[in-house]
C-alpha cells in the first residue's frame, strides 16, 4: 500500500509530459534550435518554484510525511564525470528526443520503437558500469 | 473539459513537474528517472559479472512503480485527454525539419522517419534508436543523473555539478541537433 503513491505520482508525471508535449520529438529539437521558448519556460519555472521549496527544505520549515527532516544528499562531484556524461547525454537526448523520463511515458502512448531506445538506454547503464573504473570521472 | 484536452501551456506543466519533485522529497524520496536503468540491470542479474550492480535493489522499489504509473499516465493522456496529435511547432522548425529530411513535422508527436515500425526494422533506423538510447543511459550515469536529477533537481538545489551536467546536456544536444542530425537523413 505504501508504494500507491508513488504510482499515483507517477500518472500525474506521465500526463503532464504527454500534455505539455515533452515526450514530443520534436519539441526537443526546437528547444535545441532556439525556435521555442516552450521548453525553456517550462524548466524554468520548474527550476524556480523548486529553489522556494529546497529553501522551505533547508529552513526545516517542511518535514516528510513522516515527520524526519529532508536531507538532499549532494550529487558526485567531477568536472570530467558532468561534462563528459552530460555531453554524452545530450547527444543521445536530441537523437532519441526524449530523456529517460519521456521514454517511458511514450510506452503508455503505444509507441512500440521506443522499447529500442529503453533497451539501448539499459544497454548503456551497463555499459557505464563495465567502464567505470577506466574513464575519467 | 477543454482545459485538460487542450495542450498545457509551459506555465502549467512547469508548477506541475515542480509539485512532483515536492511530492517526492514530501515522501522521503528524490526526483530521478535515469536510476532507474541501474536498477533494470541489477535486476536482470549484472551483479554476477560487474559488482557495481551488487545493491539492493529493492530500496529502489518506489521509482520502478513511478515509472509505472508514467507508463500508465501516458496512457490515460493517449486515451482520454489528447483528441490531437497535433504538435504546434514554430513554421520555421518545421522548414528546417523538412530541409534535412524529416516531413510532416509536428503532425503527429514524433517524426516517422525514426519512431515508425518500418523505420525500426530497417537496420540504420534500429542502430539510430539503439545508439541514442546508449548515450542517454551512458551519459546519464556518468553525469550522475538526467534532467530530472540534474536539470530540475540539481539546478533548484543550487548545486555545481548539476549546473556542469546541464551545461553538458545542452553542448551534446546543440553539437546533434546542428551538425550530426542533417547528416542523418
Amino acid at each position: 500500500m505504501k508504494y500507491i503513491k508513488f504510482f499515483l505520482v507517477g500518472i500525474l508525471f506521465g500526463i503532464v509530459m504527454s500534455k505539455a508535449e515533452i515526450i514530443s520529438w520534436y519539441r526537443i529539437y526546437e528547444m535545441f534550435k532556439f525556435q521555442s521558448f516552450h521548453m525553456y519556460g517550462i524548466i524554468g519555472s520548474a527550476v524556480f518554484l523548486g529553489m522556494i521549496s529546497m529553501y522551505f527544505f533547508r529552513k526545516k520549515m517542511v518535514k516528510t510525511f513522516e515527520g524526519r527532516e529532508i536531507h538532499i544528499s549532494p550529487k558526485k562531484k567531477g568536472l570530467f564525470r558532468n561534462l563528459l556524461g552530460g555531453t554524452l547525454f545530450g547527444l543521445g537526448w536530441a537523437l532519441a528526443g526524449a530523456c529517460p523520463g519521456p521514454m517511458f511515458v511514450l510506452v503508455g502512448k503505444g509507441v512500440v520503437s521506443i522499447l529500442v531506445v529503453i533497451f539501448g538506454a539499459t544497454l548503456g547503464a551497463f555499459l557505464y558500469g563495465l567502464f567505470k573504473n577506466r574513464i575519467p570521472h | 473539459m477543454e482545459f485538460i484536452t487542450q495542450p498545457w501551456a509551459w506555465y502549467v506543466a512547469g508548477p506541475i513537474i515542480a509539485i512532483i519533485m515536492f511530492l517526492l522529497f514530501y515522501f522521503g524520496e528524490r526526483f530521478g528517472v535515469s536510476s532507474n536503468l541501474e536498477t533494470f540491470c541489477s535486476i536482470g542479474g549484472a551483479g554476477k559479472f560487474v559488482d557495481y550492480f551488487k545493491i539492493d535493489w529493492k530500496q529502489n522499489s518506489w521509482n520502478l512503480v513511478f515509472v509505472a504509473g508514467a507508463i500508465a499516465g501516458g496512457f490515460i493522456s493517449a486515451q482520454w485527454l489528447s483528441p490531437s496529435d497535433v504538435v504546434a511547432i514554430n513554421p520555421q522548425t518545421i522548414q528546417d525539419l523538412a530541409d534535412i529530411g524529416i516531413s510532416n513535422a509536428g503532425a503527429t508527436y514524433l517524426p516517422y522517419e525514426i519512431f515508425s515500425v518500418d523505420t525500426m526494422l530497417s537496420v540504420k533506423g534500429f542502430a539510430i534508436l539503439l545508439i541514442a538510447g546508449v548515450m542517454v543511459g551512458f551519459g546519464a550515469r556518468w553525469a550522475g543523473g538526467c534532467t530530472s536529477g540534474h536539470a530540475i533537481v540539481g539546478l533548484s538545489n543550487l548545486e555545481l555539478p548539476s549546473l556542469i551536467s546541464v551545461v553538458g546536456f545542452f553542448l551534446g544536444g546543440l553539437v546533434m541537433t546542428w551538425i550530426i542530425l542533417p547528416l542523418i537523413f
